[in-house]
């Protein structure tokens, strides 16, 4: 009992995840702490700990995002307050080129790393995995906590690298070569470079720790009577995140292990007929498109990495929330197979313009059309899945309809860039930009927001204050659409990304009014981020209690063990056995609208 | 001093924020969780409408605001091509876009949780999920068709009568090389490059490059009607020829030759009157992040009205060989240049 007892008092759970995050020591309010809190090797911890390291780096990332946006939106103006916080790289005021290219390159890699890979599949794999199916703890809990400790070993050094004196990497989140891999090319192609790399290769070892467990988990660790087919789409989701990133995250390393060759070791993997900083380089015989290959090989899956998470949670929150079976759950599950597999085939479309082969290109635009076949299924399955439902907007439910909304928004963009004819004018202008944040930056953000909101009575055993969780969802709702909606205008107009500043350009100076709104909204949707931060934070202290321990009304596993779940083991007792799928919103006979999962099929009642 | 006020302020703004969230809770708590449930519902349906209409307008306006700013009018022949295309892929991807975004909100305000509705238990209807298969599918069947047609077409050969040129990018600017009277470009060689005196590394045992103009102002000149076929290379890191107006982009790629071409089919005086800006020129935008001058690294592309006046402007260059062998050269080879430009002039 006394492990309970350090749980509910919610302090100590925070004071664990924090040391974790910033790590500084606290006194040990009991002999065995640092293996409870820090060094935790409970799968309830640990995803805290991923939460928790996500939500800081998801506010360092976004307010990278309004340092640049301010430069951008006001080329003319000089914010002294950037200056305190940047030093040198703000003179007076003023972001200087080079960091303005770092900021973005920072930015980009943390949130598409850092965040939405670590910090919400990390998160929610980890916390709802093996309460989703009955499992005491992950197949090997050891290398779950290595996995969390090497993402926080890679997030050091990429820390670290903002701190050296040429400044953190600056190519690009892609950091393509030869950019990338010369000296002389960018200052932030120093040792900003070098570290981003060690960085990187870091996470990706986190990565393939934490995804193999994951697979090893659901497809050996159910309970009884938990087959497949009776599995959460959160798991499904989260299964094929894991294949996913599995798959594919070893080929960026090998790129990435390439190019730190090329940097520091003389070869050509990457280089050919070079002239750069007053000489011809040795270098040739490489080819500068392989790594965009082998990094696009990951870089697409990754994007479903980053999407499938949230399809899972927005799934059951619509469902549970519209006290309504998800609608056709086969359809689900083929479609996201559709879409796993689609994943690994289309990363050229990302390349149309490098020159690849016309014939070659002509392949993957048939493969990336096809993807929004799936998608399209899935669309239209979550809101037939609100027809005629019962709808209760929880903070959760409006996150997962936003998230619905932006991916419709974002997904239907995909049909331009993904056909290389419309591609040639698009590609890397801001159309580009607006369609990668809405469908993947914004709306996985809305499905962890929606998650965030709906587990947090599971992970803190509190609620989270309701009335900041509406505010915080319209104003992000809103500003997402302020903020990138407009975007798709300024990249028809062929306005390319990553300028520093358009004022030289007779195409594109017409847009500074409208750059300079943009960002206005992004700097009011990121203070309300922080409010966000701060009701989950207080929230941990102050938060209403959870009474119910079922306070959803929710038939699948992980409300079935006490609310304050006890570590390592999460049921008391035996593991509850299975015996129907877990969508059945249904009446029970008792008045309640759904049967848990652990019921046993009343006699004549048929299984789904 | 104002960064602490205006941090306290919004610290300030932050606190009132909580302190009413944390008040309306105990207020829910006392008027009774259920009611204060039920009615908070009802007000969420009706701001996700409102919502909705709001952005509907909102998109409008946009629209409006932006109508004649973006997709301006294509300036070459394959763009028009383009414009089409991009324009049955917007009716598609828009009615698709308008039938989702409202059945979504309408269901959300239609189907809004009241005490006396319950849910419809509807699990699957794998004659529904056929259909909404089918019908994208065959969309994409189309869009892809479609794409292809036009995709094949602009990478497609140039004609044989293009204009050549040859475009390089470098940190931070683009040079241009016009192939000369002979219309042939001169081999080179990235190891003869050196910035006092062979910016592209031309070779001069190559008699083909004695002619070779280089315009190192990034100016492409080309000629209303003609096509012309870029071949695009790079000196150091990875740039992109980027040509909004023309509704064409490829890649720069050290190592690598790459090519695109068009048919310009607006000149450029032609797109000042259409525009009403007497400053408009066609430009060249670098598309791929190429360092930190990235933003500034602008060419230009004049498209003229007619061969002579193209042919016009060329007679005023000079051939990057003379130009950088001056100081060296003897009088003789000076005049031999001349007498080489009054040689086109009676040929034509």
């Amino acid at each position: 009992m006394s492990n309970e007892e350090i749980i509910i008092q919610g302090p100590n759970i925070a004071h664990g995840a924090e040391a974790a995050t910033d790590h500084h020591g606290h006194e040990h309010h009991e002999q065995h702490f640092i293996w409870k809190y820090i060094f935790s090797q409970d799968h309830k911890i640990i995803s805290k700990q991923f939460l928790f390291t996500g939500i800081f780096w998801a506010i360092v990332g976004a307010m990278f995002s309004v340092f640049f946006r301010f430069q951008l939106g006001f080329p003319d103006s000089t914010f002294p307050i950037m200056e305190k916080v940047l030093g040198d790289w703000a003179k007076g005021g003023k972001i200087s080129p080079e960091f303005y290219y770092a900021l973005v390159t920072m930015h980009g890699t943390i949130l598409v790393f850092f965040v939405l890979t670590a910090g919400l599949s990390g998160t929610f794999a980890n916390l709802l995995i093996p309460l989703q199916i009955g499992a005491r703890d992950m197949a090997s809990p050891f290398l779950n906590m290595l996995s969390y400790w090497f993402f926080f070993l890679s997030g050091c050094i990429m820390f670290v690298s903002l701190f050296v004196e040429t400044g953190p990497a600056a190519g690009g989140w892609t950091s393509y070569p030869p950019l990338s891999a010369l000296k002389e090319a960018s200052l932030g192609s120093g040792i900003g470079m070098d570290l981003w790399i060690i960085s990187m290769a870091t996470f990706v070892v986190s990565s393939l720790l934490g995804g193999l467990n994951y697979i090893a988990t659901i497809l050996n660790m159910r309970t009884r009577g938990m087959t497949m087919t009776r599995m959460p789409l959160t798991v499904w989701a989260l299964f094929f995140t894991a294949i996913l990133g599995v798959l594919s995250f070893p080929v960026l390393f090998s790129g990435l292990i390439l190019l730190l060759f090329d940097r520091n070791m003389g070869t050509s993997f990457y280089l050919s007929e070079i002239f750069i900083g007053g000489k011809a380089l040795p270098h040739i015989g490489g080819s500068a498109i392989l790594y965009q290959h082998l990094f696009w090989f990951l870089g697409h899956p990754e994007v479903y990495i980053i999407m499938l998470p949230g399809m899972g949670m927005a799934s059951e929150i619509l469902s549970c929330n519209s006290r309504k079976p998800i609608f056709g759950y086969f359809a689900m599950i083929i479609s996201l197979i559709g879409i796993t597999v689609l994943a690994f085939v289309v990363w050229a479309h990302h390349m149309f313009v490098t020159g690849m082969s016309p014939f070659l290109g002509s392949i993957f635009v048939l493969l990336t059309l096809l993807i929004a076949v799936p998608s399209a299924v899935k669309v239209f399955n979550w809101i037939t899945t609100m027809w005629r439902g019962n709808l209760r907007f929880t903070v959760g439910m409006l996150f997962a309809m936003g998230f619905v909304s932006l991916f419709i928004s974002g997904g239907l963009t995909g049909l331009f860039l993904g056909n290389s004819a419309l591609d040639i004018h698009l590609h890397d202008t801001y159309f580009v930009v607006a369609h990668f944040h809405i469908v993947m930056g914004v709306s996985a953000f809305f499905g962890m927001f929606a998650g965030i909101y709906h587990w947090y009575p599971k992970m803190f055993g509190r609620f989270m204050n309701n009335t900041l969780g509406y505010i915080h969802f319209f104003i992000t709702f809103a500003g997402a659409y302020l903020i990138f909606w407009p975007m798709h205008y300024e990249g028809l107009a062929g306005m390319p990304r990553r300028y520093y500043d358009y004022s030289a350009w007779e195409s594109f100076k017409s847009f500074q009014g409208l750059n300079a709104f943009i960002s206005i909204v992004a700097l009011i949707v990121f203070l309300t981020q922080i409010m966000f931060v701060i009701n989950f934070v207080a929230s941990i202290f102050r938060g209403r209690k959870v009474l119910n321990s079922n306070p959803w009304s929710s038939p699948t596993l992980e409300w079935t063990t006490p609310t304050i779940v006890p570590p390592h083991g999460n049921w008391h007792g035996e593991i509850p056995e299975v015996h129907r799928w877990p969508y059945d919103y249904k009446d029970d006979g008792n008045g309640n609208d759904f049967i848990p999962q652990t019921r046993p099929l009343a006699p004549g009642e048929e299984s789904h | 001093m104002s960064g602490f006020i205006s941090i306290a302020l919004v610290a300030l703004v932050f606190i009132i924020i909580y302190q009413i969230g944390k008040a309306s809770e105990y207020a829910g708590v006392l008027r009774g969780e259920e009611k204060v449930k039920v009615q908070t519902n009802r007000t969420i349906a009706w701001l996700l409408l409102a919502f909705f209409i709001l952005g509907l307008y909102g998109l409008w306006e946009c629209n409006e605001m932006f109508k004649g700013r973006v997709l301006n009018i294509s300036a070459s022949e394959q763009g028009i091509e383009y414009d089409r295309m991009f324009n049955l892929t917007l009716l598609v991807t828009g009615v698709v876009f308008f039938a989702t975004q409202a059945a979504l909100f309408w269901f959300a305000f239609k189907y809004q949780s009241t005490e006396k509705r319950t849910s419809f238990f509807y699990p699957h209807n794998n004659k529904l999920e056929i259909i909404w298969t089918t019908i994208p599918a065959i969309a994409m069947a189309i869009l892809v068709a479609i794409g292809l047609r036009a995709w094949f077409n602009m990478t497609s050969e140039a004609p044989k009568d293009a204009q050549v040129v040859e475009i390089v990018g470098k940190q931070f600017n683009w040079l241009v090389r016009y192939p000369g009277r002979d219309g042939v470009l001169g081999k080179r060689d990235f190891r003869k490059i050196s910035d006092a005196d062979n910016i592209l590394g031309l070779d001069w045992t190559d008699k083909d490059n004695m002619d070779d103009v280089i315009v190192q102002n990034g100016e492409l000149h080309c000629v209303l009607g003609k096509p012309i076929k870029l071949i695009i290379g790079s000196r150091d890191v990875i740039h992109d020829v980027g040509l909004a107006h023309f509704r064409m982009k490829m890649d720069a790629v050290p190592g690598i030759v790459t090519t695109l071409w068009f048919t310009p089919v607006v000149s450029t005086e032609k797109m000042k009157q259409i525009t009403g800006n007497p400053n408009f020129v066609y430009e060249i935008s670098c598309d791929q992040m190429c360092g930190k001058g990235h933003y500034s690294m602008r060419g230009t592309i004049i498209v003229h009205e007619t061969q002579a006046q193209y042919d016009a402007w060329m007679l005023m260059q000079q051939s990057y060989y003379s130009s950088v062998h001056k100081p060296a050269a003897p009088e003789e080879q000076k005049k031999e240049v001349k007498t080489d430009t009054v040689k086109v002039v009676t040929m034509k």
